[in-house]
Parts: C-alpha cells; sequence; structure tokens
C-alpha cells in the first residue's frame, strides 16, 4: 500500500490510516463475517493446494513420501522435462485434442441449427421441443458411458442393427481405435441440450427490427443469417465455444467409464486416454503425486492459452450490443 | 451484454409471495417471431419429430432393458418380449441370474446421493448466497480485489487443487484416526463429498451477485429505517426475493453431485460408503462381459435405470428452472 501512503500531505489523518479505518466500520465488519466462509474456503481449498501443487511437482512425491517411509525430495524440473519424454502425455494431449476438435464444432452446429428450427416453429411447440432435446442434457455421464458401451456395441448394438436396415455395416464403435473419439463426440451432440437452451434464448434475444431492416434492403435468408443472426449472437457462441473447449479439455467421467476402470485390468486403450484420465491414474493409480502435479500444471497453461486465444478471437469477431464494433 | 434472457428474468411473476414485485424484476416476454410459410414449418415439424425420436430412444431402450431378463438386453427389442424384475429376489449362486439389490448395496448408494446432493446443494445455496450478498451490497475495504481473486479462481482447472486436497484429507483422516475421542474424518468417509460446500462455489456466487445487484437498494435501506440489522436484511428482504436464483443454484449444485464420479472415486473405499456413479461404474465392470464368468447386464441396465431416474423426476418437477438458469448462463456477456 505504499502508493497510497505516498503524496498525502493534507492534516488529518493520512490515506492509509483512514483506509484501515474501513476496516472498523460495522458494515466492513459485517461483509467480512458474511464472507468469512469463502476466504477459509479460499485459503484452505484452493490458494494453499495451489502452493502445495507448485510445490509438490518440483518433488518426488508418491507413495511411499505418502507412507512416510521416505523424505520428501525436490528434483528440479524432472517432473517438467519427463512431461516431454513420456510419450503417454503425447498421446493423451493428441487425443483430447482431436476429441474436442470433433465434440465443440458439431455440438455448436447441431445446437444451432435445432435452437433456429425451434425459433420458427412458433411458442408453444417449440417449448415442447426443447423440453425434449434438453432431457440427455440431464443424463449423469456415467449413464452415458454405459449407454456408449450398450448402444454402439459392434456386434449387437442398436445403432448398428439401424444402420443394417439401411444397409451400411457398421464399424465396431468401442473398439476399433479409430471409432473411439467419434463415438463419445456423437453421445456429447446427443446431450446438446444445454448449448441449444443457451443459442435459442440468445436468438429470441434479436431484435426483430433488425430482421425487418435486412429484408427492406433486400438481404437473402441467408445473408440475414450471417449478416444479423451471426452477430447478434456471437456473445453466446462464445460462451458455448469456451464452456465446452474446457469440458473437452477436462474429459473424464464418460471415457473413464466406458473403457478404464477395473473391467479392462486398467490398461484402457490409447485411443480413449484422454489428459485428465492420465493425469488420474497418474495421482492416483500410481499415486506419483509429484509427476501429476506437474501435469495438473501443463493443463492449467494449456486452458490459460486456449482461453486467451479465444478472447483473442473475440475481439476481433464477437458483438456486444451497445458497445463499439473495433 | 445481449439483450435477452437477462437475470432479471429469473423472478417469475408468481413466486415473490407476498413481497412487493421489484421494478426491474419484470418478466419480459418473448417476442413473438416472424413464422415460416406452413411448407417450411410443416419440414421443420417432420425434422424436429425425427431428432426428437433420435433423442428419446436411449431413454425408453434403457428403461425396456432394466426389464428383460439376463440374455434379452441386446434384443433391442423396445418392449420386452419377457418381463423380468431385475431389481430384487431370491440369492442364487452365480450361473443363474442376478439381482441388483442382492449383488451390491445398491439401496446404501442411493440414500448416500441423495444425502449428499441435498446436502451438499443446500450447504453451497445459502452459503454462496450470503456471500454474493456482501459482494452485491456492502462496501467494505479490499472488496473489488477479492472478487477479482473470486472470478480468477473459476479459471483454475479442479486437477490443480486435487492432489494437494486429498492429501489434506488424507492428514485430517489420520489425525482423526490416531485421537478416538474425534469422529474419523478424511479419506474413506463422505465428509470430502460435502463440506466443501460450505465454503460457497465461486460460480454460484457470482450468479447471485448479479441477481442481487437487480434489487434496487432502497429496498434494503427501508428495511434498514425499520431497524433491520445486516443479517435479518439479507433473511427477511434478500433470501425470500432471490428464491427463483436459490433454486437454479440448488438444482445446478444437485445435479453436479449426482452426475459426480470422480471425488467419489478417489476418496471412497468401502462399497458401504459409495454413491450412485461410483457404484454403477462397479456393476458395469463387474457384470458386463469383460468381467468374466456369463455376463448380467440386466443388473447393469438396471443399476443405470436407478442412476438416470431421479435426475428425469427431478427435471420433470422443475422443468423451468433448469431451462432458465441454463439460459441465464449465455447472456452474461
Amino acid at each position: 500500500m505504499a502508493s497510497v501512503t505516498a503524496g498525502t500531505t493534507a492534516p488529518g489523518p493520512s490515506r492509509a490510516r483512514r483506509w484501515l479505518a474501513g476496516f472498523r466500520e460495522k458494515e466492513a465488519r459485517t461483509a467480512y463475517l458474511f464472507i468469512v466462509p469463502w476466504i477459509f474456503g479460499f485459503l484452505v481449498l484452493t490458494l494453499g493446494p495451489m502452493i502445495y501443487s507448485a510445490y509438490y511437482s518440483f518433488t518426488n512425491y508418491g507413495v511411499s513420501q505418502i507412507a512416510g517411509i521416505d523424505p520428501v525430495k525436490t528434483v528440479g524440473l524432472k517432473n517438467y522435462r519427463q512431461l516431454f519424454h513420456d510419450h503417454y502425455i503425447g498421446l493423451a494431449l493428441k487425443n483430447t485434442f482431436e476429441y474436442g476438435l470433433m465434440m465443440v464444432p458439431a455440438r455448436i452446429i447441431v445446437a444451432l441449427l435445432l435452437a433456429m428450427m425451434l425459433m420458427k416453429i412458433g411458442e408453444r411447440a417449440g417449448g415442447f421441443f426443447r423440453t425434449i432435446f434438453y432431457i440427455p442434457h440431464i443424463t449423469p455421464p456415467v449413464a452415458i458411458g454405459v449407454l456408449v458401451l450398450t448402444l454402439f456395441n459392434g456386434g449387437y448394438g442398436i445403432v448398428n442393427k439401424a444402420l443394417a436396415h439401411i444397409g451400411i455395416t457398421g464399424p465396431y464403435w468401442t473398439i476399433t481405435p479409430g471409432w473411439i473419439k467419434p463415438t463419445l463426440a456423437i453421445m456429447d451432440v446427443w446431450a446438446c441440450g444445454g448449448t441449444m437452451v443457451i443459442l435459442l434464448a440468445a436468438l429470441y434475444g434479436v431484435p426483430r427490427h433488425l430482421y425487418e431492416a435486412a429484408s427492406m434492403d433486400g438481404a437473402s435468408k441467408v445473408r440475414q443469417f450471417f449478416n444479423v443472426t451471426l452477430p447478434m449472437i456471437s456473445p453466446a457462441l462464445f460462451f458455448c465455444f469456451i464452456i465446452l473447449t474446457l469440458a473437452a479439455l477436462n474429459q473424464f467421467t464418460v471415457a473413464y467409464t466406458s473403457f478404464f476402470g477395473t473391467q479392462t485390468g486398467g490398461n484402457g486403450p490409447d485411443a480413449a486416454l484422454f489428459y485428465a484420465i492420465y493425469l488420474f491414474e497418474q495421482a492416483f493409480k500410481f499415486f506419483n503425486m509429484g509427476f501429476a502435479s506437474a501435469m495438473a500444471w501443463l493443463l492449467f497453461a494449456i486452458s490459460m492459452v486456449v482461453t486467451g486465444i479465444n478472447i483473442f478471437v473475440t475481439k476481433r469477431f464477437v458483438f456486444y450490443q451497445g458497445a463499439e464494433r473495433s | 451484454m445481449t439483450a435477452g434472457v437477462g437475470a432479471q428474468e429469473n423472478q417469475p411473476p408468481g413466486l415473490s409471495g407476498g413481497t412487493p414485485v421489484v421494478p426491474q424484476v419484470v418478466r419480459r416476454r418473448w417476442r413473438p417471431q416472424p413464422k415460416a410459410s406452413w411448407l417450411t414449418q410443416s419440414l421443420f415439424y417432420v425434422l424436429l419429430t425425427g431428432v426428437s425420436i433420435l433423442f428419446i430412444y436411449p431413454f425408453i431402450w434403457l428403461l425396456s432393458a432394466a426389464f428383460k431378463p439376463r440374455g434379452d438386453t441386446f434384443d433391442n427389442a423396445l418392449i420386452p418380449h419377457d418381463w423380468a424384475w431385475n431389481f430384487t429376489g431370491p440369492h442364487l449362486a452365480d450361473p443363474a441370474p442376478q439381482y441388483l439389490f442382492n449383488v451390491a448395496p445398491a439401496a446404501r448408494w442411493l440414500f448416500n446421493s441423495v444425502w449428499i446432493s441435498f446436502l451438499g446443494a443446500t450447504l453451497t445455496m445459502f452459503v454462496s448466497a450470503m456471500i454474493a450478498f456482501a459482494f452485491a451490497y456492502f462496501r467494505f475495504p479490499l472488496k473489488n480485489f477479492l472478487f477479482a481473486i473470486l472470478l480468477g479462481t473459476m479459471m483454475l482447472p479442479g486437477e490443480v487443487t486435487m492432489i494437494p486436497v486429498y492429501l489434506l484429507w488424507n492428514t485430517i483422516g489420520k489425525f482423526t484416526l490416531a485421537h478416538s475421542w474425534l469422529p474419523h474424518i478424511g479419506t474413506n468417509t463422505q465428509y470430502p463429498l460435502w463440506v466443501p460446500n460450505a465454503f460457497g462455489s465461486a460460480f454460484y456466487i457470482f450468479l447471485m451477485r448479479q441477481f442481487f445487484l437487480g434489487i434496487p437498494r432502497d429496498y434494503f435501506e427501508a428495511a434498514r429505517i425499520d431497524g433491520d440489522g445486516y443479517f435479518s436484511m439479507f433473511r427477511r428482504i434478500a433470501l425470500p426475493l432471490a428464491k427463483p436464483a436459490l433454486i437454479v443454484v440448488f438444482i445446478f449444485e444437485v445435479q453436479a453431485k449426482w452426475f459426480d464420479l470422480m471425488t467419489p472415486l478417489i476418496y471412497l473405499r468401502d462399497q458401504a460408503t459409495w454413491t450412485v456413479p461410483l457404484g454403477l461404474k462397479f456393476l458395469l465392470d463387474r457384470f458386463n462381459l469383460a468381467g468374466g464368468g456369463v455376463p448380467n447386464y440386466q443388473v447393469i441396465m438396471a443399476g443405470t435405470l436407478l442412476l438416470v431416474l431421479p435426475m428425469v423426476l427431478l427435471f420433470a418437477a422443475f422443468q423451468k428452472y433448469f431451462i432458465r438458469g441454463i439460459a441465464t448462463q449465455g447472456t452474461k456477456g
């Protein structure tokens, strides 16, 4: 608070003193009483663990250190160097990005198409279909994992039966490495109801007079979509994009349920090894806490970079109503 | 900020009870949209009906599979050829078909899941509301700094804090076991699943603060002139007005707890302490084809129904809040 104290030459209590006196106000004391649970939680469950996690990532913290058999030793950057040498890290990152590249655009496009159709059929029928489309979104991910294994079963699953009806021999969705991630992405598209509701709310917010003005200027429906609808809902699209990207980076439950655990003797298929799953295994199966902490910080860095890119892109393309377009 | 379904619209007119309707909190009607021609409309109806069938089919398939006898799961019939009750029955040795509640403490799992969800959601709802109210209404030093930190914590992936928090619970567990007069708290108990909820959650605090900011300050000033203390102001004015937002937070947290696999997977060892998602994962590993022996898919399907059905019922009861809550998120800009 050095900058606060500097430059106070006026008589009376200094600014620092007045600032400190602010804490003694009844209102301030009550406010701190109100937020003390959060401050405690932040210190004990967020800030403290962050510091410890950073510390562990430079140590050999593992199962014998948890048990107290061996002392904790700092190992410098070894864990971070191992991030580059462990070829499963590269594999997990590749899987995660591939999955994200399939899931995020597919889900946004399908959700947008559904939302736009709902817009056109009136409020009552639209509300009915909206409810139907939302229901898959409330399916617990573990149940989705079970459905992946049963509906997409290569030999007996309903999906391949249905495909056989129209003359297509379906692949072994859950066994062929190349089909595992598309299968998961298909289930994510199925659960696109949340994204759809967000986009629908955004679509309803587009003022009607913009369309009227556009059509008076002779803009075609396609042009109206690209020049009116898309700019007007771009904040919601951007929001969905960030949320879904982070969800893809953290994909764990569905893939873990379907392909990992004791059923496979602990070794799931390489094609389903997502970053969060590998991190979980390193931390809680092999108890390589030091290495897993380093992995967690890499994930944090990747999330930051991805969000940073998103924000950079937003500045150029997202149009906030009332703000000047730069 | 986008125009549209804003936070204010979380307040349906009928729900404010006896309290006066806040001027800003008026539900904007959805604007009537330009309707397409009847040809396009009927095309859309056909398309939407087709997609609806695709979206609903897995549920009907699951419901039907849960009532099929062993071996019929993959006949994919929408109405079972033979009906079977796969939940309870006599204890029979392995070659015979198994029943869900015999092979696993599924009733305990259900109880645990319900209990943890409701306890966690109730705690986080009230505590987050309290913290949000402080950030929305009170003036205190460091307010903006603390709020910036709060927003910052939303960016942090859970994986970063996961390991130290586990080790913390592990240490607490060792400590409580070493002192026999203390209750056993730590790993392999259910405390780690819901205790963090008692400290509020950044996302919900942010959501509720937006809501409280929509309530005019005059309401609180009036209450203070009436002689209310700060806490009774919160309890008597803020909480009742925020009921719709509270319900949204409650539902979101129940859903998050009901979905969670990773936390129980990390902390719970004894089957009796498990929640339904973890139990279902166990059933899947044990009774599917890879589990060894004759697969008992009917048990897995019965367990899946046990996990899915409560969420569907909750959704049926609070549909409006599920959809409003989600729609509100996107319009925060």
